[in-house]
Order: structure tokens, then C-alpha cells, then sequence
């Protein structure tokens, strides 16, 4: 595996930290810091900032009652809580969010595939196949992009991109990515808002595809 | 916690308990929370503390930022019904030597990062607790100064150390 070296912007991975991150950017947070160290030493740095606020809250009494009742849950049995473990190319909190299942591909033409993971009001996160070679035509962004390398490669105008590194883009950024040789390119993109397609589909159609 | 984690003692998780819940209760009710609902929130973290002691890491961590990240992820679910995304647990090596110097140097950083805390102006440390209260967006954080970014260099480098290799075990 080649090293990462595009990572995610620390005042993102404090607000990841600190529970403020909107879903869609948190799934991609999530799973960077599963295979990138430096930054999920960022975030374990931050929450030690947030245990220091734990620490110094002035102190509330708690009611007795509520320890006793705490006490004598301890030898309850533990629920089973499923764990999603890593899958092919998928860290465990894509799996999660997949639910245990395999992507369910639907075609966006061109050969580029896309599963939405989850969508509401604050934004997207999905995945996307794009095959070798292929160029995801120039396209624009209303909000805030990031998108993880998951397998393969691409390549913009800002660099290289390969498994494991994030690239954030914003309103500035007006660019055409194109997927390397050897396996298809898989990425988990997230939006705080609807890409602008310059090209690739035409606006109008932007709500059927859900872009 | 140790204790609790290795030897199930509950005399020890009671200690803990005695510590903590009451600073969580504060910490919870800062955002408005009721004292009721506040309770039921520190009761739920302090059992998923109990239950999910085999995967705290002291050379990683303080017992206090395993507190924090797990009261916040309660919170998270209470206020928005749903559950934040969580990276995959590291690999346990459960024949591994104990690193005391790793271990206590985790201990020492976050003592100076609460020095480093305490020294600030009070309206610096306002801005501080409200954004690990979870009330600042990430553009807010890169935007309002004062937030220790640069104070926990140390603590990541200390940190980096022993993820470099966990995480490459997960990786292979
Ligand atoms: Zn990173």
C-alpha cells in the first residue's frame, strides 16, 4: 500500500471529534482514520482536549437511586451488538453503513456506477465506480466535496489520488477526475450539497440521478 | 480502570463511577439537557464504560477522552436519532507487555494540556468548551482563534507512536 498523503483538514477532524460533523462527511472521517494513523491520532488527540472538558464540568449530584439501578445492571448479559468488519475494499464503517451487504450499482452512464449510502437535508455520502481510464467529466461544486480513494486511483488537476487519500473540494474547484489503469476506481464521496455537472449530466436530469 | 477492565472489579468501577458520573451530569446539562434526562444519559455511558472495558487502551488514551468520546456519541444519538460513524476497532494484543513510559507519557500530556487549559483567557476557554460541547461547525473551528490546535501537537505525536503499527496490523 502506498502511503496517504492527502488528509483530512484538522478543524474537520475536531468537529468529527467534538460530534458536530454532518453524517455524511462523519462516514467519510470514519473510515479515513480506520486506515490513516496520523489522522486518527489527530482526532484521539482532540477528544483528549474534550476529556480535559469532562474533567474540569463543575461536578452535578447524581442521585443514588440511579447508581443502585446502575449496579445492578452490571451482570445483566451484554445484547449482541453486530460488528461490520472490513469487506474487500470496504473499511468497517462502510460496511456498516452498507448494512453487511454488497453495493447495489446503478448506472450513471459512461461506465460510472454509484450506491447512495444516506442523503438528507445536510447532505450525501455514496459510493462510486468508476471504471479504469474513465473520466468523470469536469464538474463543479455548490458545497463541500470530500472524496476517499477506496481502490485504484484518479487524477485531477490538483494531483494523484490513491487508496486512502481525500480529496476536499469546494466552490473553487473546477475539475476532471480520471480514474488510473489496473482496478477501478472506488470512492466514497460525500456533499454537503448537489454537484453542479457541467457536462457529464444535464442539469435538468440531476434529480432523477441524484446527483 | 484498569481493574474494571482486567479483573471485572466493581469495587473499582464504583470509584469510577463516583468520579465521573457527577462531572458528566455538569458536563451534559451545559447544552440545556434536563437533570432527569441527564441522568439517564450518564447512566447508559457509564455502563457502556463497564461493558466495553475490554477495548479502552490505556497507551492510548485517558480514561477521560474514552469518557468523552462515548458520552458524546450518546448525545448524538439522543438529539439526532441517529448513530455516528465510528472507524474500526484496533486489533488487541492481548500478550502485549504493558508500555509504562507510554502509558504514563499519555498521562503527562493531557496533565499539561489541562494546564495549558486552565491558564487561558475566559472567554479563549469559552470558545474551547463550546466547541467540544459539540456547538461549533467545522468552518466555525478553522475560523474562531484560540482553539488549542497547536497545545496538542505533543499529545498526537505521543499518540501516532503506537497507531503507526496497530494500524498496520488491521491493514494486512
Ligand atoms: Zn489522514
Amino acid at each position: 500500500m502506498t502511503a496517504i498523503s492527502h488528509h483530512i483538514p484538522e478543524p474537520m477532524l475536531a468537529a468529527y471529534a467534538a460530534g458536530n460533523l454532518p453524517h455524511a462527511f462523519s462516514l467519510v472521517v470514519a473510515t479515513h482514520i480506520s486506515i490513516c494513523a496520523e489522522c486518527r491520532a489527530v482526532v484521539e488527540a482532540h477528544e483528549a482536549v474534550g476529556g480535559v472538558v469532562v474533567e474540569d464540568s463543575g461536578a452535578v449530584a447524581v442521585s443514588a437511586s440511579m447508581k443502585a439501578d446502575l449496579l445492578s445492571l452490571l451482570d445483566d448479559p451484554i445484547p449482541e451488538a453486530p460488528v461490520y468488519a472490513r469487506s474487500g475494499p470496504y473499511p468497517g464503517p462502510v460496511v456498516e453503513a452498507l448494512k453487511g451487504r454488497e453495493p447495489r450499482w446503478k448506472k450513471l452512464g459512461m461506465g460510472v456506477r454509484q450506491d447512495i449510502l444516506a442523503e438528507d437535508k445536510h447532505g450525501s455520502v455514496r459510493l462510486l465506480y468508476i471504471p479504469p481510464g474513465q473520466a468523470v467529466p469536469d464538474h463543479g461544486h455548490n458545497g463541500l466535496e470530500l472524496t476517499l480513494v477506496l481502490q485504484g486511483s484518479f487524477t485531477d488537476e490538483t494531483g494523484f489520488f490513491g487508496v486512502g487519500d481525500v480529496e476536499v473540494a469546494d466552490e473553487t474547484l473546477e475539475h476532471t477526475p480520471i480514474a488510473g489503469a489496473g482496478d477501478a476506481c472506488i470512492c466514497l464521496a460525500a456533499t454537503d450539497a448537489r454537484l453542479k455537472f457541467n457536462a457529464f449530466v444535464p442539469r435538468m436530469l440531476q434529480p432523477i440521478f441524484r446527483i | 480502570m484498569i481493574a474494571v477492565r482486567d479483573h471485572r472489579d466493581k469495587a473499582a468501577f464504583s470509584r469510577l463511577f463516583d468520579h465521573f458520573a457527577p462531572r458528566l451530569k455538569g458536563f451534559v446539562m451545559r447544552n440545556g439537557t434536563s437533570a432527569a434526562q441527564a441522568e439517564e444519559i450518564v447512566q447508559d455511558v457509564m455502563l457502556t464504560l463497564w461493558r466495553k472495558a475490554h477495548m479502552f487502551d490505556p497507551h492510548r488514551a485517558q480514561v477521560s477522552a474514552w469518557v468523552y468520546q462515548i458520552v458524546r456519541n450518546r448525545q448524538i444519538d439522543v438529539a439526532r436519532k441517529e448513530n455516528r460513524p465510528m472507524p474500526e476497532a484496533l486489533k488487541e494484543e492481548p500478550d502485549a507487555e504493558p508500555d509504562a513510559s507510554q502509558i504514563l507519557a499519555i498521562e503527562q500530556e493531557t496533565g499539561q494540556l489541562r494546564a495549558a487549559l486552565q491558564k487561558l483567557r475566559p472567554e479563549q476557554r469559552e470558545v474551547i468548551e463550546q466547541a467540544y460541547l459539540g456547538e461549533l461547525t467545522h468552518q466555525e473551528i478553522s475560523t474562531k482563534t484560540g482553539l488549542p490546535l497547536g497545545t496538542i501537537k505533543s499529545r498526537i505525536r505521543l499518540g501516532l507512536q503506537r497507531l503507526r503499527h496497530e494500524l498496520k496490523d488491521l491493514s494486512e
